[in-house]
């Protein structure tokens, strides 16, 4: 029989300390909606979406009630269009992007993911069509979120893609000037890109995937930072057993929702996405679990160690919690979305150089970052050649979200609203990599990604 | 076959808490099948272990009804499905 404690326990951690489920994602195939006019193939994608998704925001709901546990976010990820729409001979992806948006806003879903291309080792005709189309999509929807992925382990890094990504972000912003950069904020750029990733916005249904799929994110930093703060003093071995128990209690809770989800909409159960995902409320920043174990502010030296020892500890914790472990799984730090990052930035203590740093320790990259409107499209690939860079050398994922704001600077902040929080606009080096950019072509993928 | 739900109760001591949503759980044919309960300090913290799988009604209306109760009493009464319990503190 559960103790009082342990119910008392559970209660504490949901009303106190913002334990939640994050999202429970659906992941659609849609690789049987391709077809050469595109007005059909757009049909079937809607057609699809709408008769496998439209029972999913009632059961998380249902969930919710039942089981007294907040799930915030109901999403839906589909395959990169870029596969989809390519057998259609349009020369715009803008038009699926419409209807994604429809979609989701019919089934009342909050984000759709997907609008995507793959082009670690070079474009198809499809890949580049979908690329140019991002930032007009990104501006003109509301719910539809964008990825490329730049890099891999084992095919290196497309220098071509970093380059146009650069400018594709700067066109992003521009076109969404008025709402300071907005679009910038729902495209990801990656390296190693997982295939099963429940969070926005680098969610995408992978082609190894089946037809239909749930996928739980849980998240917990609140959790966590008070966890911590009942073993104030204690040897870091005490820190990582304290960390990888409550990751534990934490995984559970996204387990039993996803196997309530697959059950009650009979889906199979994909996986449980373990990261501790920030929001900018008070209670439920990764940053103030690095200052509660022994930092004055996140930034400080020491951080990059306190955020490896957190996201190996809350990977140990959790692979044991759940049968399907995936998508990014470990401890994520979105500087907007972090109430922490956001004063540790705004008292001088971050940068985005120790930001890249603890990319090199974390399950994300630069994430949610605000920069000057003036850094260039050179700056910008050049930020995202060095994550990838660290993601492939390290067999990790890495990923870039910078809003370049136009018309900010620094000292100014940048109000995005909701979940996706306010950014304070933070330095980039104001040295020039143009000619580097300029090269183009592959950097060959390191000698350890042989490993036949 | 049981389902099992967890009931509990938080606030402030008076008289005539136990009473009242054991009240509400007779009504809807939910069988009570173990409390605990401890007060500290003038808070009241009690937990139940019911049977809901005969009840007359759905698991929102029996939450909606116990917690228009708690905020009549200045109580905090919630109903929860066990397994949230169960899948967070057993191996």
């Amino acid at each position: 029989m559960i103790t009082p404690y342990e119910v008392i326990e559970t209660i504490k951690m949901i009303q106190q300390e913002n334990l939640d489920i994050r999202t429970i994602t659906m992941g659609i195939s849609l690789r049987d909606c391709c077809h050469s006019d595109g007005n059909i193939a757009r049909g079937k994608i809607y057609d699809k979406i709408m008769r496998f998704a439209s029972g999913l925001v009632k059961t998380g709901e249902d969930i919710e009630r039942e089981y007294g546990i907040p799930i915030i976010n109901k999403r839906i990820s589909i395959t990169p269009i870029s596969l989809v729409a390519e057998s259609s001979d349009e020369e715009s992806y803008i038009r699926f992007a419409e209807t994604l948006d429809r979609a989701a806003e019919d089934v009342g879903v909050n984000f759709i993911g997907g609008f995507s291309a793959l082009v670690h080792k070079g474009y198809t005709i499809g890949d580049a069509k979908l690329i140019r189309s991002i930032p007009e999509a990104l501006s003109t929807t509301k719910k539809v979120c964008a990825s490329v992925n730049v890099a891999t382990t084992k095919a290196g890094i497309n220098m071509d893609a970093v380059r146009e990504m650069g400018i594709i972000i700067k066109k992003a912003a521009a076109l969404s000037e008025k709402d300071d950069g907005l679009a910038c904020a729902k495209l990801v750029v990656f390296a190693n890109v997982p295939e099963d990733n429940p969070f926005m916005a680098g969610a995408f249904h992978g082609v190894g995937e089946p037809e239909c799929v749930i996928n739980v994110g849980v998240s917990g930093p609140g959790v966590v930072k008070c966890a911590l703060e009942k073993v104030k003093g204690a040897d870091f071995g005490t820190v990582s057993e304290t960390i990888k128990k409550t990751a534990f209690k934490i995984t559970r809770m996204g387990q039993l929702v996803a196997q309530e989800a697959s059950r009650r909409l009979k889906v199979p159960f994909g996986i449980v996405d373990l990261s501790l995902a920030p929001t900018p409320a008070i209670g439920d920043s990764v940053a103030h679990i690095l200052e509660e174990m022994g930092l004055e502010k996140c930034g400080a030296h020491g951080t990059t160690a306190a955020l490896a020892l957190l996201n190996d500890a809350v990977k140990k914790g959790g692979i044991m919690a759940s049968s399907y472990v995936g998508g990014l799984s470990g401890a994520f730090i979105p500087v907007s979305e972090d109430a922490g990052m956001i004063d540790a930035v705004s008292k001088g203590a971050l940068s985005i150089e120790k930001l890249e740093a603890m990319t090199c320790v974390c399950s994300v990259g630069l994430d949610m970052i605000v920069i000057p409107g003036t850094a260039s499209a050179e700056t910008i690939s050049a930020i995202i050649a060095d994550e990838a860079a660290i993601g492939v050398v390290n067999n990790k994922t890495t990923a870039v979200r910078l809003i370049p704001a136009p018309g900010k600077k620094i000292g100014d902040v940048v109000e995005f609203g909701g979940l996706l929080g306010s950014g304070p606009v933070m330095k980039v080096s104001e040295f020039d990599s143009s000619s580097f950019i300029k090269r183009g072509g592959r950097i060959p993928a390191p000698i350890h990604s042989l490993r036949n | 076959m049981f389902v099992r739900a967890v009931i509990t109760v938080i606030g402030k001591d008076r008289v005539g808490i136990i009473a009242a949503v054991s009240n509400i759980l007779a009504e809807k044919n939910v069988n009570i099948l173990d409390i605990s309960q401890t007060t500290m300090q003038d808070m009241f913290t009690m937990i139940m272990l019911a049977d809901i799988s005969k009840m007359n009604t759905d698991m929102a209306s029996l939450s909606e009804s116990l917690e228009k109760k708690g905020m009549e009493q200045g109580l905090s009464i919630k109903i929860q499905h066990e397994d949230i319990f169960n899948s967070m503190h057993r191996l």
